[in-house]
């Protein structure tokens, strides 16, 4: 048999098994969304050619164990026939995960699969030094950990009391888990401190008679790691209010990694080396476009 | 501000904990009539930060929050719909 080219077969999502000549095929997921022909083919698969089971990896991505060496291109093809890609693995842009959003969960506070879809039609698959992480999470209960990506996005709401609306029932004030929202004794006027406030959107989610005016926004978070190092990512950036604005610092964030990345070192650990004023500063200009 | 309502009837979840406040709370309001007020009284924490919001995406109409300044807060429901 000619010499296995494991690289190339990493790239392309076959993950070498223990097991001699058996590979768990990684597939390409965005935000976990799988149609029911996607799960019927993967079905299809790894009855015919797998050992009947598959994973769900950690990323919302799913992976088809003890697919032989020999049946790698007629596995390709049959998924193909199914709609599925074979997903990536190595020092490149990985799956985006991302949860529902705002078109399922009533808590999210923005289209999290569609920035999700953009951020993986843009990036997914690029080259880099090492491997590149990004995560969309719809709001402040942060169920896609947006800070342990090395890219993180959380859907934000910035809100604005809307006087002639409020019947002052005093629900927001109470909705709100920062206690930003306070309403006046004497007038029953309602103020939110910006200090306090993290944007959740709970307060006009809650509010009865939607007196608020509200706009979606996103915090973006940069050089998380969740791996053999634990480390948060850092928000230096006030809330981004567009998603030009969102793919603009995006797009300086990957590049910065691009070129001050040394091979196999994590964003966290070049933001470390070459220090954060000059990524900072690269990021604001972005911001301000 | 000096709107007040008569409560037609009463439910109390302070003694169940989510999602069951929650129920407890629709469970009442399904024997009631449209347009008939439902007052719920409610723990601070958890109960009162979901519970009118959850009313509110039911569909009824949520009039007001009210502190019993014992820990616990009576909210106002008009039902809306059978």
């Amino acid at each position: 048999m000619s010499k296995v080219d494991y690289a190339t077969l990493k790239k392309g999502g076959f993950m070498r098994q223990i097991q001699k000549d058996c590979f768990s095929l990684r597939l390409q997921t965005v935000g976990g969304a799988l149609t029911t022909e996607n799960l019927k083919k993967i079905a299809e698969v790894a009855e015919t050619f797998g050992n009947g089971t598959v994973h769900l990896t950690s990323r919302q991505g799913v992976e088809i164990p003890f697919i032989q060496l020999k049946d790698i291109d007629t596995v390709k093809a049959e998924l193909a026939e199914g709609g599925c890609r074979p997903g990536v693995c190595g020092p490149r842009v990985r799956t985006v995960t991302a949860c529902q959003g705002c078109k399922v969960c009533p808590s999210g506070n923005i289209e999290t699969y569609h920035i999700a879809k953009q951020l993986s039609d843009r990036y997914f698959g690029r080259e880099l030094p090492h491997k590149f992480k990004f995560g969309v999470t719809g709001c402040q209960n942060n169920c896609l950990k947006a800070e342990e990506n090395d890219v993180g996005i959380k859907g934000a709401l910035t809100v604005k009391w809307l006087a002639d609306k409020c019947i002052h029932c005093g629900v927001c004030v109470k909705a709100c888990r920062t206690h930003a929202v306070t309403i006046a004794d004497v007038d029953g006027r309602v103020s939110v401190n910006n200090e306090k406030c993290n944007y959740c959107g709970r307060c006009a989610k809650s509010c009865p008679t939607d007196a608020w005016d509200t706009q979606p926004a996103y915090i973006m978070s940069f050089g998380g790691t969740f791996g053999n190092t634990v480390s948060k990512g850092e928000s230096p950036l006030p809330l981004v209010t567009s998603e030009e604005q969102l793919f603009r610092v995006a797009d300086a964030a990957i590049q910065f990694f691009a070129d001050h990345a040394q091979p196999g070192e994590r964003f966290k650990f070049t933001l470390d080396r070459v220090g954060r004023e000059m990524f900072y500063q690269k990021l604001k200009e972005a911001y301000h476009g | 501000m000096a709107d007040t309502y008569q409560a037609d009837e009463t439910v109390d979840i302070t003694d169940v904990v989510c999602p069951v406040t929650f129920v407890k709370a629709k469970v009442a309001l399904e024997e009631m009539d449209e347009g008939q007020v439902l007052a719920i009284r409610m723990n601070d924490g958890e109960p009162v930060q979901n519970v009118p919001r959850s009313m509110k995406e039911e569909g009824h109409q949520v009039l007001k929050l009210n502190a019993n300044n014992d820990g616990t807060y009576t909210l106002l429901v008009r039902k809306v719909g059978d």
